[in-house]
């Protein structure tokens, strides 16, 4: 994938200020006269729609298509329905207005973890947000701090590195024969300890809505750091294991790095109290007297 | 043209299970999926896996169940394989770190679930299948093998001869959906397709959007036949306005089910005597639906599930993920109100026809998963068993495409000996040619490409021309408006109550989208990420597996599981004890019949009547 694609200028911001462009932007005429590319930006008339409707600001950007390759908002209105979420908003638009609309979701029930977008100034999931609980007009844009590749799309490769740094896999320290049908045991107790890290559904929303994530690249990351906690507060893996992934957590650019500031756990879909997981971490690195890097 | 030893088509649980075991096996393997794996939809289940683990149970319970749940449709080989395989592969997935509810001693929890004479649903909250999905792939990262997410998967690259059962799969044909490169992917021992149910065909599902029936559609259209299309389950708990799942762990927890007039209905209108509600899901969704077809349903369109009464710390402890869902998408607490649920499509008992080793008619060619029938839910699949098939399942597509010899299959696959002539029902529409879009899943170049490496070039060529066609069009119509038309017929007219009129009217209208997707065109113009383009061609899969679930359902003129049919009360034991079978021919479907295997290892299952 190219590495050229354009970061968008507005989403860097946590918060959402009102945009003096784009707030002309509700009128058709004006924004065809603004826009003058190949493509007219995508302004649905509320005129035609009878009853409530919900006034969506969506970012776009395509780096191959003339009139898209600025960075840009679209506005659309679509009906509102009792229930109605960020995602059926953005999927009404798409079906409904512009087919080259383009996010990804696909379950539309908060396990798939594809359709994390910044719903005005949040990290949120778009299918689990509710339009009712939102300030119009609502500004749906692509996940910051990560390259946008088209529209609402972002590059996930670097979030999926990280993830794999941390060895996201069981090791057990003796593998019995499972055909002897007999299972480790595990109290419920630590299951319950590991229950809530075990959520982690990989939206990367955490990852994005971290500063330390945003500065230094090399950084693991909430999501990642979290699914680490999962293996290592496992019983069933055994002390030696243990040992050896805080040794992985407490490198220069692991647990060390988290300076607490609770972005990640505040945009959490899944409430996985991932600031105090890695502090317990941290914690554990230090019983073991492992090396303060 | 990238080239693996196997090559397995998707990255849920049949996918992730199927590609450890052939690397296992020691194959060269690679996963093609157009999702990441932990976008599967596998990701979406709650409710558990069935084996027998504890004392007091054994796999021929686990076998009867199933058989009698399936309404006497399922292949015992199949059902004993699920049943005998299951314990062992379930606790593999222990060894390999899933996070099972565990009992006070430490083992692992099993809960009761609809049409089981046993407890022995294993669970992991009510978010089983999200951890299953990604314990599965931590051990595929973990073995390092190589996945290509994202990439769509559009055609098979099979050999063109005239009998399905002689042609040989070397490969496929995917579109990355970030570059928009159409590229060959070489097999040289296998293809498995695990590409999971074609739920959305219809319009109220608890199915992921990326649930189109592309393997099924693909496999059909190279000549493999789609077995018992017309076994469409619906899940008696869905919500109303999303379609979101609730487990059917409510009810094996306690939850009740209630009408409009307060009335528990299950037992109060006789519908199930003895399980109340937890008979099993055809009965249970049939039960709602006639609550509120004569007037006793909520606002006239479901009923409440209440689990109040099990109180917050079992509910916190077993299903706390259902009250987040109600929460966020009814808007309801579960802890102090009902929930509204009614059924929504949720599975596909039907599927690529194979045998218990996964293989189809075609060498070369697998199937595993929900895409896949073995078939081991016969006419109704009961709750938990859906994750030891893709397990079990997975695993031996997995084994045998990486050159395990597995054994002689019992089950027979393709046309042949054992096989009933075609039906005599006359058909409502002649499907016709599809046109340009045709897209049959062999290489139809009249032979000239023989070797491997020719038949998956010339399917390449194939689809990059379809690809440009599909992109170079100016006007027409778009692949939304057919696919919503598809799905509302569907919904309307092949759903939990069928009737014969029904039914013909959907193929009708299923044959007008057929028709305007002559005229089906793109208007996205990029070639980055290009969902428009994607789901245009997923449109393309969802009518010809939704033709063949319509004309099962036309076809099989008699009441079982979960197909009812208003013409046709009765279960016809003389007449259906056989599969339907249909088969593509040039887009000019063959329907024909294969008898049911009753026979298992020690026993022979007969079928009685079904009470709960």
């Amino acid at each position: 994938m190219s590495t050229q694609q354009q970061q968008p200028e507005e989403p860097q911001s946590q918060e959402a200020p009102e945009d003096p462009e784009m707030r002309g932007a509700e009128s058709p005429v004006d924004e065809k006269e603004k826009q003058g590319g190949d493509i007219d930006q995508q302004t649905t008339p509320e005129d035609e729609l009878e009853g409530e409707t919900v006034h969506i600001k969506v970012f776009r950007y395509d780096p191959e298509v003339e009139g898209k390759q600025e960075p840009r908002f679209d506005d659309f209105h679509v009906p509102f329905e009792k229930g109605m979420t960020v995602l059926d908003a953005v999927m009404y638009a798409r079906d409904t207005y512009d087919s080259s609309l383009t996010f990804r979701h696909s379950c539309r029930q908060a396990v798939c973890g594809s359709d994390a977008f910044f719903v005005n100034g949040k990290q949120r999931l778009g299918c689990k947000t509710q339009i009712a609980d939102l300030e119009q007009p609502i500004r749906i844009e692509p996940l910051p701090h990560q390259e946008v590749v088209k529209d609402l799309v972002v590059d996930m490769d670097h979030f999926y590195d990280q993830m794999h740094t941390v060895e996201p896999y069981f090791q057990d320290e003796d593998t019995p024969d499972p055909a002897d049908l007999e299972e480790q045991r595990q109290s419920p107790e630590n299951r319950e300890k590991i229950k809530m890290s075990s959520r982690c559904i990989w939206c990367g929303a955490c990852m994005s809505s971290c500063n330390i994530a945003a500065g230094d690249n090399d950084y693991l990351g909430p999501a990642a750091i979290n699914k680490a906690y999962k293996f290592a507060m496992d019983d069933r893996e055994g002390e030696e294991i243990k040992e050896h992934r805080l040794r992985i957590l407490e490198q220069e650019h692991g647990v060390w790095r988290c300076q607490t500031q609770f972005s990640c756990t505040e945009v959490c879909p899944k409430d996985i109290p991932l600031t105090e997981h890695i502090q317990e971490l941290k914690r554990e690195a230090v019983k073991k007297n492992l090396k303060f890097w | 043209m990238y080239e693996h030893d196997v090559i397995v088509v998707g990255a849920g649980g049949a996918g992730l299970r199927a590609a450890i075991a052939a690397h296992e096996a020691g194959s060269d393997v690679a996963i093609v999926s157009k999702l990441h794996p932990v976008r599967s939809h596998t990701g979406a289940a709650e409710g558990g896996i069935n084996a027998a683990l504890q004392e007091g149970d054994d796999w021929e319970l686990h076998a009867y169940d199933t058989m009698k749940g399936s309404d006497y449709l399922g292949d015992a080989p199949a059902v004993e394989t699920l049943a005998q395989d299951a314990p062992e592969d379930t606790m593999r997935l222990e060894h390999w770190g899933m996070p099972f509810s565990r009992e006070e001693d430490g083992r692992v929890s099993q809960r009761p679930f609809g049409g089981l004479s046993y407890p022995r649903t294993t669970y992991a909250g009510a978010e089983t299948g999200h951890h299953l999905l990604h314990t599965m792939y931590e051990q595929v990262v973990k073995r390092g093998i190589q996945v290509y997410d994202e990439w769509y998967v559009m055609e098979l690259a099979t050999s063109d001869e005239d009998d399905p059962n002689d042609r040989s799969c070397h490969g496929v044909v995917a579109y990355d959906v970030q570059s928009g490169n159409v590229e060959g992917f070489k097999a040289n021992d296998g293809v498995v397709l695990a590409t999971g149910g074609p739920g959305q065909a219809f319009d109220h599902t608890t199915n992921a959007v990326s649930c189109t029936g592309d393997g099924h559609a693909m496999a059909y259209r190279a000549g493999a036949p789609l077995e018992d299309m017309e076994f469409i389950q619906f899940h008696p708990t869905s919500l109303p306005s999303t379609g979101v799942l609730i487990s059917e762990g409510v009810r094996g927890e306690g939850g009740i089910l209630y009408n409009a007039n307060g009335e528990r209905f299950m037992f109060e209108y006789g519908y199930a005597n003895n399980s109340g509600e937890l008979a099993s899901r055809d009965v249970v969704a049939r039960a709602e639906l006639t609550e509120v077809n004569e007037g006793r349903g909520v606002d006239d369109e479901y009923v409440h599930l209440d689990m109040r009464h099990l109180g917050e710390e079992r509910i916190m402890d077993r299903l706390e993920n259902i009250l987040h869902l109600a929460e966020d998408f009814e808007g309801v607490d579960g802890l102090v109100e009902p929930m509204p649920v009614k059924p929504g499509q949720h599975y596909a008992m039907g599927g690529i026809e194979v045998d218990e080793n996964g293989q189809t008619c075609v060498d070369g060619l697998y199937a595993a998963g929900e895409c896949a029938c073995v078939s081991v839910h016969g006419g109704n699949r009961l709750g938990g068993n859906a994750l030891p098939e893709l397990i079990v399942f997975g695993k031996r597509a997995g084994r045998h495409a990486a050159g395990e010899d597995l054994g002689e299959p019992q089950i027979k696959t393709g046309y042949g000996d054992d096989v009933e002539d075609e039906t005599e029902t006359e058909l409502p529409v002649q499907p016709g040619d599809a046109g340009l879009d045709t897209s049959s899943g062999v290489a139809a170049d009249g032979g000239v490409a023989t070797d491997a490496e020719g038949i998956v070039e010339r399917k390449v060529e194939q689809a990059r021309t379809r690809v440009d066609t599909l992109m170079d069009r100016d006007d027409g119509v778009q692949h939304a408006e057919i696919r919503q038309k598809l799905q509302n017929a569907m919904t309307d007219y092949v759903n939990v109550f069928r009737t014969e009129e029904g039914v013909k009217k959907a193929l009708r209208i299923i044959r007008e989208c057929r028709e305007e997707y002559q005229n089906v065109y793109v208007d996205d113009p990029s070639r980055t990420f290009n969902t428009d383009l994607q789901q245009t061609i997923e449109t393309r899969n969802l009518i010809d597996v939704a033709e063949t679930i319509a004309l099962g359902a036309l076809v099989r003129d008699e009441f079982r599981g979960a197909h009812w049919r208003k013409e046709h009360q009765e279960r016809k034991d003389d007449e259906w004890l056989k599969h339907t079978l249909i088969s593509w021919n040039d887009g000019q479907p063959d329907i024909f019949y294969r008898p049911v295997i009753l026979e298992g290892q020690d026993k022979t299952y007969e079928p009685k009547e079904r009470s709960y």
